[in-house]
């Protein structure tokens, strides 16, 4: 028998094929290479996130600082930028990488030491984040005739037809691909979601497993946020306000399960490329607003509906070996 | 109901001929049982001795597969908890059954809360009740107190008030003072007088010999699954209460082990613990199977955390092969050669979303990889050669461990430990709640590994199985060493004895 994963992406690729056909029906443009190259690098953002929240997600965590920590860094590097428009990118990427990370780091500790729950630690931190933005920034906006050209043209920059910034979401799916299967890290990941007791005893040490999750996805959350800001020439206090839902919703409907686990990197991608196509479809064949919003929403329902029923089934197993033991 | 005279006085509640089976098992057997008002029936037996399943019977959790329950001599049949309740019986566990968030009096009267005429709590009426409840059994809390505030021995007091605001006629102890001080078991005592003396019926479950003897009227002895005797706690001695409960060993085959036992593997010295167990020391040699025995709450499983690692010994050495080992996580310990398979199944579980060969290779990931990569190939080969011997059955290795029989979950449980090729397994409880099938075959296992040169500890409850497997049993009292048995010292009648304390009894009363 198939592993349920993979029957889930299935699924999942068969519904975007479709959404496809459908809109290329009426609107055969849409499902032009170059368009959908732009879909691609439009989803960027939201792939690298759903990564990072897919490995949140698995250790039984969950973090909603994610577009704040990006706001926050891209806000920080904007502002470097206008101080110092001579730094080298690379340069520029380090620091968002690393400031990233550092608040990952934070919410990790957070949950790793003082053992706060994940959802109240990250609600907490996601406020703090905005407000320091504000405090930096005093609330202005870093407009696009304040950064340096090279600043925000790198994410644009074309290498073998795509942009910088669908590469950077290529590279990380590769990135987390190998990770995920091939790294005892990722194996953790695995095993601490699935059985947190069991994962004690096998000698993973469960908290440190969660706060590497949380750096992970806040390094990804510090380099989106200087993609974001490059790309868009602009950065102020409420960029990307609520994308941690929507990277949240992505690794759900990609069928990540919101209880730890179980989960893979194609399924992340997938929901977010889902969630990326409905939003960039429906305008085209002039559908309202409101569609894409209940479309997005059906679809985490009927994903969290497909997950629970695959729990369920479970359950009864363990159910009827507790019965024989009591 | 006929008016034949009755002889002193008749049962509140009779189980006759009960019996109940789960899948491979035969939980009891014809057992009867008979509770009379005003006395407390002790109901005494070894683990597996079908104690918990009778409770859970008489409570309506689980229904008997034959016999019949009397209730004033009226058979009633009960469909659920609710029904058990309605008929008067209510049990106090082991571990008390309440809400924490919620007030005395509203423990006390959840589910059945006097009401106003629109149909609300009545709060006024409920906290009255409540303290003419708490007043009744000398309750030293009022009644809007946090429950979570209070002792283990008050939310007994909580408990116990629940059962008398419903009027039960039937009080269910199972094993009330496993984790109360010496005090608090005292004034215990107290109330199972206040409630014989209202005419109750009590069913008091305990290993412990001297409370039986102090506060019981009569008992009922099972053995596994079947009922043994019963009478007045007058007329028997502990010796012979001990015989009952021990009796022949069943008909359970233990596999037929040469002890090739060698050098020292495993030294423990002086482990001691702030709360939970003092002065552990002993010596592990290689091939042998170390049993530990000792009563529920005897400090174990506490101890075999701390050599694992899991929690913090305040002091103590562990040497392994003569080398002073630090363990301080259960990393360390897995490094120095130790494993741990803990009791609880949910625990010791495989990890789900992992394929077979992932499980078996977790803890030994360092072994799998090249700097840092982790080789499919290798881990495929490890996972291989351990489910090939642990006759692991599924169609590939790559298949998710969720969809394999709950046996061979267990294989791939056990082949992940031996796949870090221990020196030393620790198994606690490695039988518990499995079928006699399933029991002979871990058996088997057991003794294998001791004949290929792994030490084994096994920590068990049930004493077929640790004279049968032991080569040495190490018995725990209180979290201490209590003795150390073995050849024809080893027996189950010593085994009853130092574990339940029975040789120290003069000891104690001194005191």
């Amino acid at each position: 028998m198939a592993r349920f994963i993979p029957v889930r992406e299935t699924i999942l690729a068969g519904a975007i094929g479709l959404l496809l056909v459908l809109v290329a029906s009426r609107f055969p443009g849409f499902v032009a290479p170059g368009n959908l190259a732009n879909v691609l690098n439009d989803t960027a953002p939201l792939i690298i996130l759903a990564l990072g929240q897919m490995v949140v997600i698995l250790t039984r965590c969950i973090d909603l600082s994610v577009a704040a920590n990006l706001a926050l860094t891209g806000m920080v590097v904007a502002m470097i930028n206008v101080a110092m428009p001579d730094l080298p990118i690379p340069v520029i990427l380090a620091i968002a990488v690393t400031l990233g990370a550092l608040m990952g780091a934070i919410n990790g500790i957070l949950v790793w030491k003082l053992a706060i729950p994940p959802i109240v630690v990250t609600l907490g931190t996601m406020t703090i984040f905005r407000g320091i933005i504000f405090l930096i920034s005093d609330g202005k906006w870093v407009n696009s005739h304040e950064m340096s050209p090279a600043f925000t043209a790198f994410p644009r920059a074309v290498i073998l037809g795509l942009p910088v910034l669908s590469w950077a979401a290529i590279v990380t799916v590769i990135v987390f691909a190998l990770m995920m299967a091939r790294t005892p890290l990722g194996r953790s990941i695995f095993a601490v979601g699935g059985n947190p007791h069991a994962a004690v005893y096998t000698g993973i040490d469960v908290g440190r497993t969660q706060f590497l999750a949380f750096v992970i996805s806040g390094a990804l959350a510090g380099l989106t946020g200087y993609l974001w800001v490059a790309r868009y020439a602009v950065a102020y206090v409420d960029i990307a306000g609520g994308f941690e839902l929507e990277v949240v919703a992505a690794c759900v409907i990609g069928g990540i399960s919101i209880a730890g686990g179980i989960g893979s990197v194609g399924g992340a991608v997938l929901g977010a490329i889902f969630l990326g196509v409905v939003k960039n479809a429906l305008p085209v064949i002039n559908i309202s607003p409101f569609w894409q919003l209940a479309i997005s929403g059906s679809a985490i329902l009927i994903a969290v509906a497909f997950n629970a029923r695959a729990g369920r089934s479970k359950g009864r197993i363990i159910l009827k070996s507790a019965e024989a033991s009591s | 109901m006929s008016e034949r005279a009755p002889p002193a006085i008749a049962p509140v509640v009779s189980m006759d001929a009960i019996t109940k089976t789960f899948p491979g098992v035969r939980a009891l057997d014809q057992v009867r049982l008979d509770l009379y008002p005003g006395q407390v029936t002790a109901l005494v037996g070894e683990n597996g001795a079908g104690k918990s399943t009778t409770v859970k019977i008489l409570t309506g959790i689980y229904h008997p597969d034959g016999g019949t329950i009397r209730i004033d001599d009226a058979p009633v049949t009960f469909a659920g908890p609710n029904d058990a309740s309605a008929a008067g019986i209510t049990a106090i566990h082991q571990e008390t059954v309440l809400f924490d968030e919620l007030s005395v009096a509203e423990n006390i009267f959840i589910g059945h809360a006097p009401r106003t005429r629109l149909g609300l709590i009545d709060r006024a009426a409920m906290h009255r009740d409540a303290a003419a409840l708490l007043a009744e059994i000398g309750a030293p809390f009022g009644t809007h107190t946090p429950l979570r505030d209070l002792g283990i021995a008050n939310k007994h007091l909580v408990a116990i008030a629940r059962a008398l605001s419903v009027d039960a006629r039937v009080v269910i102890m199972d094993e009330p003072t496993a984790a109360l001080s010496h005090k608090e078991i005292e004034e215990l005592y107290e109330l199972v007088e206040t409630l014989k003396s209202q005419g109750k019926a009590i069913l008091f479950i305990s290993h412990k010999f001297d409370e039986i003897f102090r506060i019981a009227d009569r008992f009922t002895v099972f053995r596994d699954g079947a009922f043994v005797a019963d009478g007045m706690i007058a007329d028997i001695t502990e010796d012979a209460l001990v015989s009952m409960m021990v009796g022949r060993s069943v008909n359970q085959i233990f596999p037929a082990r040469s002890a090739l036992v060698g050098e020292d593997v495993l030294q423990v010295v002086g482990y001691d613990h702030p709360t939970e167990f003092a002065d552990i020391g002993f010596t592990l040699r290689r091939g042998e199977i170390l049993g530990f025995y000792g009563l529920v709450g005897a400090g174990r499983s506490e101890f075999m955390q701390s050599l694992f690692g899991i929690t913090k010994p305040s002091k103590g050495v562990c040497k392994i092969n003569g080398r002073i080992s630090v363990i301080r996580s259960p990393a360390d310990a897995v490094a120095a050669g130790i494993v741990y398979v803990p009791e609880d199944r949910g625990k010791q579980g495989a990890i789900i979303g992992l394929p077979i060969f992932q499980n078996i290779t977790l803890p030994s990931l360092g072994r799998t990889s090249r700097s840092g990569f982790l080789k499919l190939a290798e881990e495929f080969r490890l996972a291989r050669e351990y489910a090939e011997r642990l006759d692991l059955r599924a169609a590939s290795l790559d298949q998710d461990v969720g969809n394999l029989s709950g046996g061979n979950q267990q294989k791939v449980v056990i082949a992940k430990w031996l796949a870090t090729q221990p020196q030393v397994i620790i198994l606690d409880e490695p039988t518990k709640g499995i079928d006699i099938g399933s029991k002979a075959a871990v058996h088997d296992f057991m003794a294998e590994l001791a004949a290929q040169g792994l030490s084994v500890i096994m920590v068990s409850s049930e004493i077929p199985e640790v004279i049968g497997m032991s080569d040495r049993v190490i018995v725990m009292r209180d979290g201490r060493i209590a003795a150390e048995l073995s050849g024809d010292a080893l027996t189950p009648e010593t085994l009853v004895r130092h574990a339940a304390g029975i040789t120290a009894a003069p000891e104690l009363q001194e005191a």
